[in-house]
């Protein structure tokens, strides 16, 4: 890439397009960043070219529709490097909620004509249609993530993967713990950091929007958010929120009802 | 080396802000401990800040409560979640950045490890202990570690021996607590009407001896002596004795292990709050200009995957592993690198572990002694 400009693009499917703000945010940086890249398409920002050819595409959003699949597809093919961004992208977001609910009875109560609403049986992350060279976790991802993601591929290095849990996050920034002293149903302890511990340094429990770390344990927190007064469809709910299509928030199946396949 | 002893003094309660004022006068800040957020920690005392009284703690498995009691006192509670590891091994500090000059020289700047002087009062026995051996960790042997010895050099230690340890403290069993034999500067006895005071250090006497203060009433030394007294009667939790190092590598294939692994969230509470737990990784913190960056390093766990990772392996994939690496090290291999357990007793991270996880237990059922 030496002398010629990286070249970027940000794309989005079903989403609120708050992840895409991680660039807008960044403020004076975006002069240091357009001289290191060339943004070819961000139709939040300006600059439409959806079908070129890029070192790099940001993918916010998840798939909802046949024509997303399409559009998924095509631009994997254009992009030598391919991010998704936020927890739509990761883990089908808020939108997955439809796969365990009654699709029918909800497109009937949003729309007017639900009959022009076509939809994909599921709602699904990006990596479950095409490969995904890095996921950025977050709801919403924030520059910070972005910035490091960035200077990370521009000199031509793996990105760190942020997948330890909040905990240590908070622990390190001196917070009193939410669950130990007020008995608040904190998901940290599951929960990838990455946000700084936003949640508990104001005092509230991580509702787990940057999405499940590595080697969790959500029996174990589960059996515990139990003991704090959260009845089983509580405890479930706090799994089941942004990160819906996660499959690491999925619970495993109970003993007795395991397949033995 | 046995520490210099001093005559002890009494300091009526009413005085105590002669000795913050001394040690302000002193080129000291004062860092005391006060509660935010349901917890004690420590802050930067302002000038006539007072310190906080009544303050009584409950502690169990996962579980930490302050009330308020109408107590004189400043110091009848045993710990928060800090010992002295924070002011001594930053949660997060850069340790070097480099820029490319013009002419593409690279240029590497040590982060500056300058230090003001800072009076920590409160601390416990087992916070002493506990320093002394990260003291042993970064300061030991060959290679010094600048970050930790500048900030150690800049501490002057108040020290007040426990009268009121938590359910979950075991001092008494690691041989750490709850009276401090040395490593401080002052140390306090409280009591109703005030403290008895005495020297740990030069620095200490010095201090003491810039406050006009009578000596304790026999009756002072007598009540002092019963509370202490009292204070180690009350643990109810202790760690089996002596060198466990033979028998917890003679147990590494345990059932017993992936039993705890069933409970444990490998979330690293526990390693965060241990005020012996020296871990850190290294990470570089670029920005968005190519020509500089800077290298940092962090509080690591050996609960999270790249405590273990070496070479395209993790190690320690699993949570058995993980906790037995934690356990095993801190009551174990410690002995071997360290001349004694890492463990002082403290009870943090029983308390602060989410599901309460109680090391006392996990060990005896691993080498016996079970209660
Ligand atoms: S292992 Fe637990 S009880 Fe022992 S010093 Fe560390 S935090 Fe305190
Ligand atoms: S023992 Fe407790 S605090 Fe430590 S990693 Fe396991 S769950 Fe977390």
């Amino acid at each position: 890439m030496a002398g010629a400009k990286t070249r970027v693009a940000v794309h989005k499917f079903s989403s609120c397009d708050g992840c895409q703000l991680a660039f807008l945010n960044m403020g004076e940086a975006l002069l240091t960043l357009f001289e290191q890249v060339e943004l070819v398409h961000f139709a939040e920002a300006g600059p439409l070219n959806p079908g070129t050819v890029v070192d790099i595409s940001f993918v916010e959003g998840s798939l909802s529709t046949a024509a997303d699949l399409q559009r998924i597809r095509a631009i994997r093919a254009n992009s030598d490097f391919l991010v998704t961004l936020g927890a739509c992208a990761t883990a089908g977001g808020l939108q997955a909620l439809r796969n365990i609910a009654d699709k029918g009875d909800w497109v009937a109560s949003v729309y007017a004509t639900p009959e022009t609403i076509s939809l994909l049986e599921n709602v699904t992350p990006i990596s479950a249609q095409v490969k995904v060279d890095l996921e950025i976790h977050g709801c919403p991802v924030n520059s910070r993530q972005v910035t490091a993601t960035l200077r990370s591929l521009l000199a031509g290095i793996t990105p760190l993967d942020e997948r330890d849990k909040l905990c240590l996050e908070c622990k390190r920034r001196q917070h009193v713990c939410v669950m130990v002293t007020q008995g608040m149903p904190c998901m940290g302890p599951v929960t990838r950091t990455g946000c700084g511990a936003l949640c508990p340094g104001i005092g509230r429990d991580c509702y787990a929007c940057y999405g499940a770390a590595e080697n969790i344990n959500m029996s174990s927190l589960g059996r515990h958010f139990s003991t704090l007064q959260l009845n089983p469809a509580q405890i479930s709910h706090r799994f089941v929120s942004f990160n819906s299509a996660d499959p690491a928030f999925t619970p495993e199946p109970a003993a007795d009802t395991a397949r033995d396949d | 080396m046995e520490a210099p002893r001093s005559a002890s003094r009494f300091l009526p309660r009413k005085a105590f802000d002669t000795l913050l004022s001394a040690l302000r006068d002193g080129g000291y800040d004062c860092a005391a401990p006060v509660v935010r957020d349901g917890a004690v920690v420590y802050t930067r005392l302002q000038a006539h800040d007072l310190l906080p009284s009544g303050i009584s703690i409950q502690q169990a498995p996962g579980h930490y409560r302050v009330e308020f009691t109408d107590s004189p006192r400043n110091f009848s509670w045993a710990n928060g979640p800090q010992a002295l590891k924070p002011f001594v091994f930053t949660a997060s500090e850069p340790l070097w950045s480099v820029r490319r000059d013009p002419d593409g020289e690279l240029r590497f700047t040590e982060a500056d490890t300058s230090q003001d002087p800072v009076a920590i009062i409160g601390v416990r026995s087992c916070d002493l202990a506990a320093l002394a051996l990260q003291d042993r960790h970064f300061l030991g042997g060959d290679c010094v570690d600048p970050h930790y010895q500048a900030r150690r050099a800049s501490l002057f230690l108040v020290a007040v021996n426990c009268s009121h340890p938590s359910d979950t403290c075991f001092c008494v069993s690691t041989g750490d607590g709850p009276t401090a034999s040395d490593g401080y500067d002052l140390l306090l006895d409280e009591l109703d009407d005030g403290f008895v005071i005495q020297a740990g250090s030069s620095a200490g006497q010095n201090l003491l001896e810039r406050l006009p203060l009578a000596s304790p009433t026999g009756k002072q030394l007598q009540d002092i002596t019963r509370q202490n007294l009292h204070a180690a009667e009350c643990q109810a939790r202790r760690l089996p004795p002596g060198n466990l190092e033979p028998a917890l590598f003679a147990n590494l294939d345990h059932p017993h292990w992936q039993t705890v692994a069933e409970r444990c969230l490998s979330c690293g509470n526990c390693t965060s709050v241990c005020p012996t737990c020296f871990c850190y990784r290294e990470l570089d913190r670029g920005s968005l200009d190519p020509d500089r960056s800077e290298h940092v390093r962090e509080w690591d766990s050996c609960f999270t995957q790249g405590h273990s990772y070496i070479h395209g392996v993790t190690i320690r994939a699993g949570t058995d592993l993980r906790y037995r690496q934690w356990l095993t090290h801190k009551l174990g291999s410690w002995h071997s690198q360290y001349g004694r357990s890492g463990c002082v007793g403290c009870g943090r991270c029983i308390s602060w572990c989410p599901v309460g996880i109680d090391l006392t237990e996990e060990v005896a059922m691993i080498v016996g002694g079970a209660s």
